[in-house]
C-alpha cells in the first residue's frame, strides 16, 4: 500500500499537447507511471509520447479507464479542466498549474469535495511513490524507494530535501508537494492521516513555509493523532515582514504564521525541527535508526 | 495584490449598489473648488487624501470645509503632504453626513477553512485589530449558495440594526458579496459603514484585488503597488524580485528554496540584499534577463542556487553565460554557483567552461558567497 498513488494508478494528462504537458508525460512514463491518456480539446486522434489524445476527459476515461488526472492547463482554463475531470469520475486530480485565482480554486475545491474528488495543488509539484507511480513534475532523479514520507508546501525546496534524503542512503515511501497557494486542495492536516495509516511509511518529513497557519494546524494534529516520528523544516525565518516572496502564501500578516510560531508549535507537538535544509537527512537518519528500519 | 485607493474602491462599491456619500475625486485645488461650486460636492464636506496607508484622520490627511474657499485651502494643504512616505496625488471630496453610529463589514478569504468569511462588528470606525474579539462576528460563506438570507439576518442582529437601517443592510451585504466574487477581491471592507437617518452609507472603502485574476480584470492593470523601479521591471518580465538592504544577490528557483537560501546566508553572517526567484522556466532567455536585472541592482556577489526540475541546470547555465557576455567589464560581480538536479552534469560543465565552479553542498557554497561578500565590502 502507498499513499494515494500506486502501480494501479492510470493517469490522464490534461493539457498534454502543451510544452510542459509533453515534457512531463515523458518523465512520468520514465518513472514507471501508467500514463494512459491525454486530453486537449480539438486534438483528439493524435498521440503524445505514445499516449493517445482525446477531446474530453470523459472520452479518455471511457476508453482507457484513467483514474487520476494531472492538470497542466493554463490558469484561465484550469478551473474548467478540473471540473471536467471531476465530472468524468476522476477521484484524484493533481493541479500543477500556477497562478490560478483563488476564487476559481474555491469553486474547484468545494465542487471536487462534493463529488468525492481529492485535489492536490494547485501550483504544486504533485505526488510520487518511488517504484510505483508519479503524478506531477518532481524530478525523477531525487527519488529512491524507501520508508520516509515527505509532505511539503514548496516546490524546488522539496526536490532539494528529497534529494538530500536519497544522498544519505535513505529512500522515500510517498512524497506529496501540496502547493503554496492560499487555497490548496490537500493541506498538511488532510495529508497527515494518509501517512499515519500507510504501513510503508515509518517517519515523516514535513516542509513548511512562513505565512498562513497550515503548519500550526498540522502541529495540533500531530500532537493528538500522529504516532510516527516527524522531522520538520520551516523556510523563511529570515524573511522581512510584509514583503512578498513569490508565493501568495508566503506573506507574514499580523504576527501570525511567522517562522517562530510554527517552529514552537511543531516542537511542542514532538517534532524535531531542522534549522536548515541540510540538517534534515541527519535527523531523519537518526530517527530511522531508532525506528529500526529504513 | 492590487490595493485600490478609497475612491477607486468606492467606484467598485457604486457598481454593486452600495450607498455612498455624494462626492468626487480631485487632483488640484482648482478642481476641488470647482467641484464644490458646481454642487457636485455638497457643503459641508470632508476632504481626504487618497493614500493607501491607514490612520489618515490623525495625520492631518482628512479635513473638513464649510465653504468653497475652505475646501480649496484644505485641498491645497493635503495635496502638499507626504503621508507615511507616500506623496498625496489625489483627494476625495465628499458631503459630510450626520452619523448616528459607525459599523464594520468585510468579506475576505479564510485560507485555513478554505471559505470566504463575512466579518461584522457593531464597533466600526476604528482599526478592526483594536476591537476585542467578542465584538467581532464571523460567518463563513459557502461559495455555492453564496450569501444567504439567514446569514444577512444574523449580520443585522450582530450590528444591532432594526427598522430602516436593517432593511438597508441587505443590499449592502449583497453588493459587498457580489463585489468580492466578481472583482476577484482578496478583501472588500467598509469601515465605517455609517447609520445615517433611516439608511446606511459606506464612508470608506478598502478593496484589494488578487494579482492572479489580472487576466480577467484589465481595468486594474494601470494601478501600481509600492514597488521599486527594478521590482517593476521584474514584474513586467514575470520574475519574482525583492530588494532589501544587503549586498548578496540571490538567484534561486521556487519561493521555498529562495527563502531557505536566504535563511542559510543570514545564519552564516551574510546580508542577502536582492533576491530573485526564477520560478519554473526552461527558457534560457528568461534566465539571461534575470541576470541582467540582477546586474542593475549592483550586488557585491551573486549566489546562484538552483535545483533543476522544470528549470533544467543546463538552461540556467546557458542563460547565465549569455548574460555575462552582455554585462560590461566594469559592472561584473563574482558568482558562486550551486546547480543540482535535472541535467546537473551538463550545467556544471557549461559553467566550468565559463570559469565558474559549482559547489554542490548548500552550506559550503553559501559560505563561499558570504566570504566573498565580506572581502569585497
Amino acid at each position: 500500500m502507498t499513499v494515494l498513488v500506486d502501480a494501479e494508478t492510470r493517469v490522464v494528462v490534461q493539457g498534454i499537447t502543451g510544452h510542459q504537458g509533453t515534457v512531463h508525460t515523458r518523465q512520468m512514463k520514465a518513472f514507471g507511471t501508467q500514463v494512459v491518456a491525454g486530453v486537449t480539446p480539438g486534438k483528439a486522434g493524435g498521440e503524445v509520447e505514445g499516449v493517445p489524445v482525446f477531446d474530453s476527459v470523459r472520452a479518455a476515461v471511457e476508453r482507457t479507464q484513467a483514474n487520476a488526472s494531472c492538470i497542466f492547463v493554463p490558469a484561465p482554463w484550469a478551473k474548467d479542466a478540473l471540473l471536467e475531470a471531476v465530472d468524468a469520475g476522476i477521484r484524484l486530480a493533481t493541479v500543477v498549474t500556477e497562478h490560478i485565482p483563488f476564487h476559481d480554486m474555491l469553486t474547484m475545491y468545494h465542487y471536487a469535495r462534493s463529488q468525492g474528488t481529492r485535489i492536490i495543488g494547485p501550483n504544486c509539484p504533485g505526488i510520487a511513490a518511488p517504484g510505483k507511480a508519479k503524478v506531477g513534475i518532481i524530478p525523477n532523479v531525487v527519488f529512491r524507494p524507501g520508508r520516509v514520507g515527505v509532505i511539503s508546501r514548496s516546490g524546488t525546496l522539496t526536490y532539494e530535501i528529497v534529494n538530500g534524503i536519497k544522498e544519505h542512503g535513505l529512500g522515500q515511501s510517498t512524497c506529496i508537494g501540496l502547493g503554496g497557494d492560499p487555497v490548496v486542495g490537500t493541506s498538511f492536516v488532510d495529508a497527515l492521516p494518509l501517512f499515519e495509516e500507510d504501513p510503508d511509511t515509518d517517519l515523516l518529513v514535513m516542509v513548511g513555509e512562513i505565512g498562513g497557519t497550515a503548519e500550526e494546524d498540522a502541529a495540533e494534529y500531530i500532537q493528538h493523532h500522529f504516532t510516527k516520528p516527524v522531522v520538520a523544516y520551516i523556510a523563511g525565518r529570515s524573511a522581512p515582514p510584509g514583503k512578498r516572496m513569490g508565493h501568495a502564501g508566503a506573506i507574514i500578516t499580523r504576527g501570525k504564521g511567522t517562522a517562530e510560531t510554527k517552529v514552537a508549535a511543531l516542537e511542542a507537538a514532538g517534532a524535531r525541527v531542522a534549522r536548515f535544509p541540510y540538517e534534515i537527512p541527519d535527523l531523519v537518519a537518526a530517527l530511522a535508526a531508532g525506528a529500526g528500519r529504513r | 495584490m492590487v490595493k485600490l485607493a478609497e475612491w477607486r474602491g468606492k467606484e467598485v462599491f457604486r457598481k454593486y449598489g452600495i450607498p455612498l456619500p455624494r462626492g468626487h475625486v480631485a487632483r488640484s485645488d482648482d478642481e476641488a473648488e470647482a467641484l464644490v461650486r458646481a454642487g457636485t460636492v455638497p457643503l459641508p464636506c470632508v476632504i481626504k487624501a487618497q493614500v493607501l496607508a491607514g490612520g489618515r484622520g490623525k495625520g492631518g490627511a482628512v479635513q473638513f470645509a464649510t465653504t468653497a474657499e475652505e475646501a480649496r485651502a484644505a485641498a491645497r494643504q493635503i495635496l502638499s503632504l507626504e503621508f507615511k512616505g507616500e506623496k498625496v496625488r489625489e483627494i476625495l471630496l465628499e458631503e459630510k453626513l450626520p452619523i448616528a453610529r459607525e459599523l464594520y463589514l468585510a468579506v475576505t478569504l479564510d485560507r485555513a477553512k478554505r471559505l470566504p468569511v463575512l466579518i461584522a462588528s457593531a464597533q466600526g470606525g476604528v482599526e478592526i485589530e483594536a476591537v476585542e474579539d467578542a465584538q467581532i462576528d464571523r460567518q463563513w460563506i459557502h461559495p455555492f449558495p453564496g450569501l444567504t438570507g439567514f446569514e444577512q439576518r444574523r449580520a443585522a442582529e450582530v450590528l444591532r440594526l432594526s427598522g430602516g437601517p436593517a432593511k438597508s443592510l441587505a443590499p449592502v451585504l449583497d453588493g459587498l458579496w457580489r463585489a468580492f466574487v466578481a472583482e476577484d477581491a482578496e478583501l472588500v471592507e467598509i469601515n465605517p459603514l455609517a447609520v445615517v437617518g433611516e439608511g446606511l452609507v459606506a464612508l470608506d472603502a478598502k478593496v484589494i484585488i488578487e494579482d492572479d485574476a489580472a487576466f480577467r480584470h484589465p481595468e486594474y492593470s494601470e494601478i501600481r503597488d509600492d514597488r521599486t523601479p527594478l521590482e517593476e521591471i521584474a514584474r513586467e518580465k514575470d520574475i519574482a524580485f525583492v530588494q532589501l538592504d544587503g549586498n548578496i544577490g540571490v538567484i534561486a528557483n521556487g519561493a521555498g528554496l529562495t527563502m531557505a537560501t536566504l535563511d542559510v546566508l543570514q545564519e552564516l553572517g551574510g546580508r542577502p540584499g536582492i533576491f530573485l526567484d526564477l520560478g519554473g522556466t526552461d527558457d534560457p532567455k528568461k534566465v539571461t534577463e534575470a541576470f541582467l536585472l540582477m546586474a542593475l541592482a549592483k550586488p557585491k556577489v551573486v549566489f546562484l542556487n538552483i535545483f533543476g526540475g522544470v528549470t533544467r541546470c543546463d538552461t540556467v547555465a546557458n542563460g547565465l553565460v549569455a548574460a555575462l557576455q552582455q554585462v560590461p567589464a566594469g559592472q561584473r560581480f563574482p558568482i558562486v554557483a550551486r546547480i543540482r538536479g535535472n541535467n546537473e552534469a551538463e550545467g556544471t560543465a557549461i559553467l566550468r567552461a565559463a570559469g565558474i565552479t559549482s559547489v554542490p553542498q548548500l552550506k559550503d557554497s553559501a559560505q563561499a558567497a558570504v566570504d566573498l561578500a565580506r572581502r569585497s565590502a
